[in-house]
Formats: structure tokens, C-alpha cells, sequence
């Protein structure tokens, strides 16, 4: 099963090297993990989504908790939070296949951010589900390079995960 | 008013106001700042001839005082010999502050000569470890290092000290301990507490099986009482060896791979086992499977992340021993002496821990229990192997912090060094190594230390000639195959003790067992004591690898 938990770490040094390498040494599997700020510059955000039982999960937060650079860890239910992630997709385009692409890009409320006489950057947002789904339909023009973000996610609703109490 | 000074200075300074009285070291050429500075200073360092030992000698310091031992070696390959003590006190909980040199911050990353990336090396293997990259930085990470290594679950943090940080100035403060992302519990769930007092009191069979959370926490007095109050036996695992007297009539020794057949009897039969500061190793619970089938678990640990990890548990209480037990005592009555506990006498009596006596030949347990008799407030220290094993079994263990042994890591090697650092923190005991042949190689060339600095451990050898455990599982499970297993009768143990400046003495007889301890006992110097013994003497009884503790063996030397 897929789980996803939302981590607060100190913006120090090594702090992603310890997660990591918790992780593999533990041998958890991480399938996606995207970091980045918080409003507070002391902390960062990470996104992980780890793939286990639930035996695996609480171990994962356990010891992910223990880490002294750790602040919070928050299990995600996916029923309640909203998740997201960005892609950026470069496919193969020339006159003939343009415009199907463009319908395409339009019914995933995607968007051209370049344009080439041979290829077109496609960033699309949304849960990876969408994400799969376009990276699907664009395969048969010829991906010819991807970049996606992993997932960030948040509860709905005013409840927080936050470094205070 | 703050004060200026370099940052060698302050890591004095730092060291001064942990209480640190003594330094386990080895210097070289970016730890020279340091040195000079401790060279005018109060506090004690004692030169080691290798690093390895320094970290196992700060970790048996800390085991038999209760403090956080401290090491310092330099960098690169300084650092990298501390590397398996500071994996051996991770794996059994041992508080130490590892101090490494490392290059000048402007050359990290830059492959410059003795440079090696220690942080990241020991990331896997310490509580929490810091690189120091401004000298302002020093009195925080130290004071933050020595609060991590000793409180929850304790454990080894090592700062690693560029060059230039050492020499550069500061104006020294030592600000309050500020880590969010730490906070050691303490408190314990009453409703838990409440739970587990009702499933104790009523339950028919029940067995306590303590570990070295007992010890760490001093609880040894609190499990004592609940012990005796519940008049449920008491189980205890290498490293919660001495939590409970072994010569209770509740006490039912070690459990285990080693343990005694009526311990593991016990566990297998019980229906409440209460886990306390102990964490369901594989070399305790046999096949995890059918490890205590008929129980309800109870597990007490400070480390949340124990509970449930390796078995299922019905009540988890996170805490510290000492103030789970003491909860716990507040809910339970005096239970009566029941059918079980006569069961369990019954068992003690069928299958005591016993060997073949010999008139011509040595046998190793015959020299621990001498050992016992003439010395039994001893600190007893061990090696890896079947001395170990044997130390376990037949010294008969009372006192918490005076056994001590590499348990989770098993590390050869460890004894001696670690008895140096137990003899410095407690000189008023006898200190004990019980050493294999095999071990006591790996670092013997700490008689140096012991010699120079005039620090009287007693080593028993049990010289078997072999490595003695691996050959016990050829013997077992190879078919006889002894394949690099044989030592031989090199060295002669009486004359490198000797050619270190320390007593070297040698049984080859039953007979001179007793004269050889005496003497050894007696002496004020470090002493080397050679038992010649049989190199087909097994450790038992013995739960295979992978099997349940049921299928416990008895085994014929
Ligand atoms: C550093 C290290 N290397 C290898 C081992 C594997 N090992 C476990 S016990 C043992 C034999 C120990 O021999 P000795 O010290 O003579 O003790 P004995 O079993 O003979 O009492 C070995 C090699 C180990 N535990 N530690
Ligand atoms: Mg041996």
C-alpha cells in the first residue's frame, strides 16, 4: 500500500542524507520525496510517499521521529488531504501532430510553455493520477524528456502540520 | 561577561562543565591546536596505542559509571579506527561523546590529506553526530552532544572538529539546550499503566523480561519489588544481566540462544510477558514466530520506535523504566506464591546450567565460577564468544552496571579496552576482562595503555586455541569442517604480558586454577591470567539459529 506523510525538518545541512539514508538502511521504500521551504526559513517541508504495510508505516514515522533534526511527522490520509504535483513534459511535435497535442494539453487544463519547430514543453498540474493519465496520452507523440516534481500534499480543512505544538 | 578565547579553549571549557574527568585519546596533526590546549589543562587524557580502543574504553567507562565516556582520535584514519567501538555503544545504548579532527572547513571535499567524511560514515551508527563548521558553534553542538548521548534512549554522538575551528576565537557562552525536534519522553500513559497492572494482576503465568532499559534507567530496585510483589519470574537478557540477582529464587538467569532451558520454558509457557527496557533481539526470541505464543505482551521502552517492531505487542507503555515500574507498583498488590512458580523451581532443578567436571583438564566455567567465589563484587567484562556466553551463564550476577559486555554488535576486541575505561571510573572495584584468545588479540596491544598509566585490570584468558564459538557451530552444523578456526598455541600469552611491562600468569591444570586467581587478584598491576583449556568445550545449552526457543538443546562437551 501507498502511504503519504508530510515531514518538518531543520533547514541544516545533512538532514535530507539522514532521511535518505534512514530509508535504505531500513530498507523502507521511498517512491516519491519532494522538499522545499515552509514560511518559516528554519524549517523545510517534505513530501514523502513510502510503500509498505501499515506495520511498515508506523516504524517509518517512528523512526523518522527519532531523528534529532526531524520537528514533526504527520501520516496524510488520502481521503482528507489534497495532493499535487507538477510536471513538465517535452514531446516530439511537428505540423501534423501540433494541434492533437494541443487538444490534448487543453482537455488536462495543461499548458504549452515552449514551442518548437520539432517539440513542445507541455507543465501540467494535479494528483499523479492526472499526471500518469497525460504522460499516458503523450507517449504515442514520443516523450523525449520528463521532469516531475513528486507529490506535495495537505490536509483539508483548518487542521495543521506545522513545527509548533 | 562573556569571555574571549580560541576554540580548542572552549571545547575545554565545553568538557569542564559536562563533568568530563577523563579524555580517551590519540593525537595527530589537525588535532595539535587541541592538545596544546590540553596540555594546560586539568583534565585527564589517556594515550591509547589504537583509536578502536579509545571508543571502547570511553564506552565501558560510561557502562560502569553511569556517565557519558568521552574519545578523541584525528582525523581520517584517526576517526575511521573509532568507527566499530562507536557501531558497539550504538548497538547497546551507551552514552559517549566521539570527538574527531577533521581538515580545515576551506579543504572538506577536497580528498585533502587524512580527510574523511566521518559525519556522513557514522550517520548510521550514532544518535546524532555534528560537523562544526564556525568555532562560535562549539559550546552549543557540545552542549546539545552531551544532553543527547545520555537522555531517552542513551546513545553516541560524535562532533567532528576542522582544524580551523580549534584555533580560530569565540567569545564563549553556553546557551540553554534548544531542540525542537527532541524530546525524550518521560511521562508515562497512566491509562496504559492501569491496563497493564490489571493484565499483571491477574494473570497465571506470568514472567518479566528485562533488559539493559533496566539498567540504563536504574530501575533495578523498582523491577525488584515488582518482581517479588508479583511473584513472577524474572528473565533477563545479556545486557539486563545483574538487574535481578541470579541467585533469586525468582530469577530464572538469561533467556535466549544461551539462556537457560528453563527460561526459555518459562517464556514459551507464560501468558503475560512484561518487556522492560528490552527490544525482541533475534538472539533472545529464537524464530520470532513462535517466540512466547501463549502471551500477552506488555512492553516497556523509553524508545517508542522499539515497540512493535520486532513482535506484536497488546500494551505499550513508552517511558523510562524507572518511572513505568514505579507507576506500575502503585496499581499492583502482593500476589500469593502460585503453581507456576513451583513449576518454574521444579524446571531450575531439572535442568540447572551445568558441565562435565575434570580433574586433568580446565574447564572454562570451572574458572568463572573460582572467579565468582573469590572475587564476586568483581566488574566482569567480556570479550566475544564463549567466554562470553560463559561469563553470562556462571558468574553469578547481582549488581547492574558491573557486566559488561558488546552485546548487540558482539564486537571481539571490546573486553580489554572497555575494562580499562571501567577500571578509570570506578578504581575502587576489581576489574575483570574474561577474554577469549581469539579477542584479546584484537587489542592487546592496550597493555601498553594499562602499563603506562598504571591501571590494574585483570585479564582471564580462556585459551582455547581456537575460535572457539565459530568452531562450536562447525562442530554443530559443518560437520567438523574447521575451516580457519584454529588459532594454535601462539602467542605465549605469559610472555607478551610480561615483555609489556605487566604480571603474566598460567594455569595448564585444574589445580592451579585457584593459586593463579589468587595471585592475579592480589596484584596491584595489570595482569594477564592464561587458563589453558580444551578447545572442544561448547557453550550450553543452545537454541539453533532460526529456531524456536523451544527446540533448546543440551549439549555433551
Ligand atoms: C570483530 C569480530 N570478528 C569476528 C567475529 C565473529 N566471531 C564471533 S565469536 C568468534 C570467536 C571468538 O574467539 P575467542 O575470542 O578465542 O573466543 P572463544 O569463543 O574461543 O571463547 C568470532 C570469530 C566477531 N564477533 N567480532
Ligand atoms: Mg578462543
Amino acid at each position: 500500500m501507498k502511504h503519504t506523510i508530510a515531514v518538518i525538518v531543520e533547514n541544516k545541512p545533512g538532514v535530507l542524507t539522514r532521511i535518505s539514508g534512514l530509508f535504505s538502511r531500513r530498507g523502507f521504500n521511498i517512491e516519491s520525496l519532494s522538499v522545499g521551504a515552509t514560511d518559516n526559513p528554519a524549517y523545510s517541508r517534505m513530501t514523502i510517499s513510502v510503500e509498505g504495510d501499515d506495520v511498515v508505516l508506523e516504524q517509518v514515522v517512528k523512526q523518522l521521529s527519532k531523528l534529532i533534526n526531524v520537528i514533526r511527522v504527520s501520516r496524510l490520509d488520502p481521503e482528507e488531504s489534497v495532493e499535487r504535483e507538477l510536471a513538465i513534459i517535452k514531446v516530439s511535435a511537428n505540423k501534423d501532430t501540433r494541434s492533437e497535442i494541443m487538444q490534448i494539453v487543453s482537455v488536462f487544463r495543461a499548458r504549452i510553455i515552449d514551442v518548437s519547430p520539432r517539440s513542445l514543453i507541455i507543465e501540467v498540474t494535479g494528483d499523479e493520477k492526472k499526471v500518469d493519465a497525460l504522460q499516458q496520452m503523450l507517449r504515442q507523440f514520443g516523450i523525449k524528456e520528463m521532469a516531475r516534481t513528486g507529490k506535495v500534499s495537505m490536509v483539508r480543512g483548518s487542521k495543521v502540520v506545522q513545527a509548533g505544538p | 561577561m562573556m569571555v574571549r578565547m580560541t576554540g580548542a579553549e572552549a571545547i575545554i571549557e565545553c568538557l569542564r562543565r559536562e563533568g568530563v574527568e577523563v579524555i580517551f585519546g590519540l593525537p595527530g596533526g589537525v588535532l595539535l591546536p587541541l592538545y596544546d590546549a590540553l596540555y594546560s589543562s586539568e583534565l585527564r587524557h589517556i594515550l591509547v596505542r589504537h583509536e578502536q580502543a579509545a571508543a571502547h574504553a570511553a564506552d565501558g567507562y560510561a557502562r560502569a559509571t553511569g556517565r557519558v565516556g568521552v574519545c578523541l582520535a584525528t582525523s581520517g584514519p584517526g576517526a575511521t579506527n573509532l568507527v566499530t567501538g562507536i557501531a558497539t555503544a550504538y548497538m547497546d545504548s551507551v552514552p559517549i561523546v566521539a570527538m574527531t579532527g577533521q581538515v580545515n572547513t576551506g579543504l572538506i571535499g577536497k580528498d585533502a590529506f587524512q580527510e574523511a567524511d566521518i559525519t556522513g560514515i557514522t550517520m548510521p551508527i550514532t544518535k546524532h553526530n555534528y560537523l562544526i563548521k564556525s568555532s562560535r558553534d562549539i559550546p552549543r553542538v557540545f552542549r546539545e552532544a552531551f544532553y543527547i548521548a545520555r537522555t531517552g534512549r542513551p546513545g553516541p554522538v560524535l562532533i567532528d572538529l576542522p582544524r580551523d575551528i580549534t584555533v580560530d576565537e569565540l567569545e564563549f557562552d553556553y546557551p540553554e539546550i534548544n531542540l525542537p525536534g527532541y524530546n525524550p519522553s518521560t511521562k508515562v500513559h497512566q491509562l496504559q499503566i492501569r491496563r497493564a497492572a490489571e493484565v499483571l494482576m491477574a494473570a497465571e503465568r506470568p514472567v518479566i523480561y528485562a533488559g539493559g532499559g533496566v539498567r540504563y534507567a536504574d530501575a533495578h530496585e523498582e523491577l525488584f519489588q515488582l518482581a517479588t510483589r508479583l511473584n513472577a519470574p524474572v528473565t533477563t537478557t545479556l545486557m539486563g544481566m545483574g538487574c535481578f540477582p541470579t541467585d533469586h529464587p525468582l530469577s530464572l538467569g538469561m533467556l535466549g540462544m544461551h539462556g537457560t532451558k528453563y527460561a526459555n520454558l518459562a517464556v514459551q509457557e507464560a501468558d503475560v510477558l512484561l518487556a522492560v527496557g528490552a527490544r525482541f533481539d533475534d538472539r533472545v526470541t529464537g524464530k520470532i514466530a513462535s517466540f512466547a505464543p501463549k502471551a500477552r505482551i506488555i512492553h516497556i521502552d523509553v524508545d517508542a520506535a522499539e515497540i512493535g517492531k520486532n513482535v506484536r505487542v497488546d500494551i505499550p507503555i513508552v517511558g523510562d523504566a524507572k518511572i513505568a515500574l514505579t507507576e506500575l507498583l502503585k496499581h499492583v498488590q502482593q500476589r500469593p506464591w502460585t503453581e507456576w512458580n513451583e513449576k518454574i523451581l521444579m524446571w531450575k532443578k531439572e535442568y540447572p546450567l551445568r558441565y562435565t567436571r575434570d580433574e586433568n583438564v580446565i574447564k572454562p566455567q570451572f574458572v568463572i565460577e573460582k572467579i565468582c567465589e573469590l572475587c564476586p563484587d568483581a566488574i566482569i567484562v567480556t570479550e566475544v564468544g564463549q567466554n562470553q556466553m560463559w561469563a553470562a551463564q556462571f558468574f553469578k550476577h547481582k549488581h547492574p552496571r558491573k557486566f559488561i559486555t558488546s552485546g548487540g554488535l558482539g564486537t571481539m576486541g571490546y573486553g580489554f579496552p572497555a575494562a580499562i575505561g571501567a577500571k578509570v571510573g570506578r578504581p575502587e572495584c576489581e576489574v575483570i576482562d574474561i577474554a577469549g584468545d581469539g579477542s584479546f588479540q584484537m587489542n592487546i596491544q592496550e597493555l601498553a595503555t594499562a602499563v603506562v598509566n598504571d591501571i590494574p585490570v585483570k585479564i582471564a584468558i580462556l585459551n582455547n586455541g581456537v575460535l572457539g564459538m565459530v568452531r562450536q557451530w562447525q562442530t554443530l552444523f559443518f560437520g567438523r569442517r574447521y575451516s580457519h578456526t584454529t588459532l594454535g598455541d601462539v602467542p605465549d600469552f605469559v610472555k607478551v604480558a610480561e615483555a609489556y611491562g605487566a604480571l603474566g600468569l598460567r594455569a595448564t591444570k585444574p589445580s592451579e586454577v585457584e593459586d593463579v586467581l589468587k595471585e592475579g587478584l592480589a596484584s596491584d598491576r595489570p595482569t594477564v591470567m592464561d587458563f589453558i583449556v580444551h578447545r572442544d568445550e561448547k557453550v550450553s545449552p543452545m537454541v539453533p539459529a532460526g529456531a524456536s526457543l523451544s527446540e533448546i538443546l543440551e549439549l555433551d562437551s
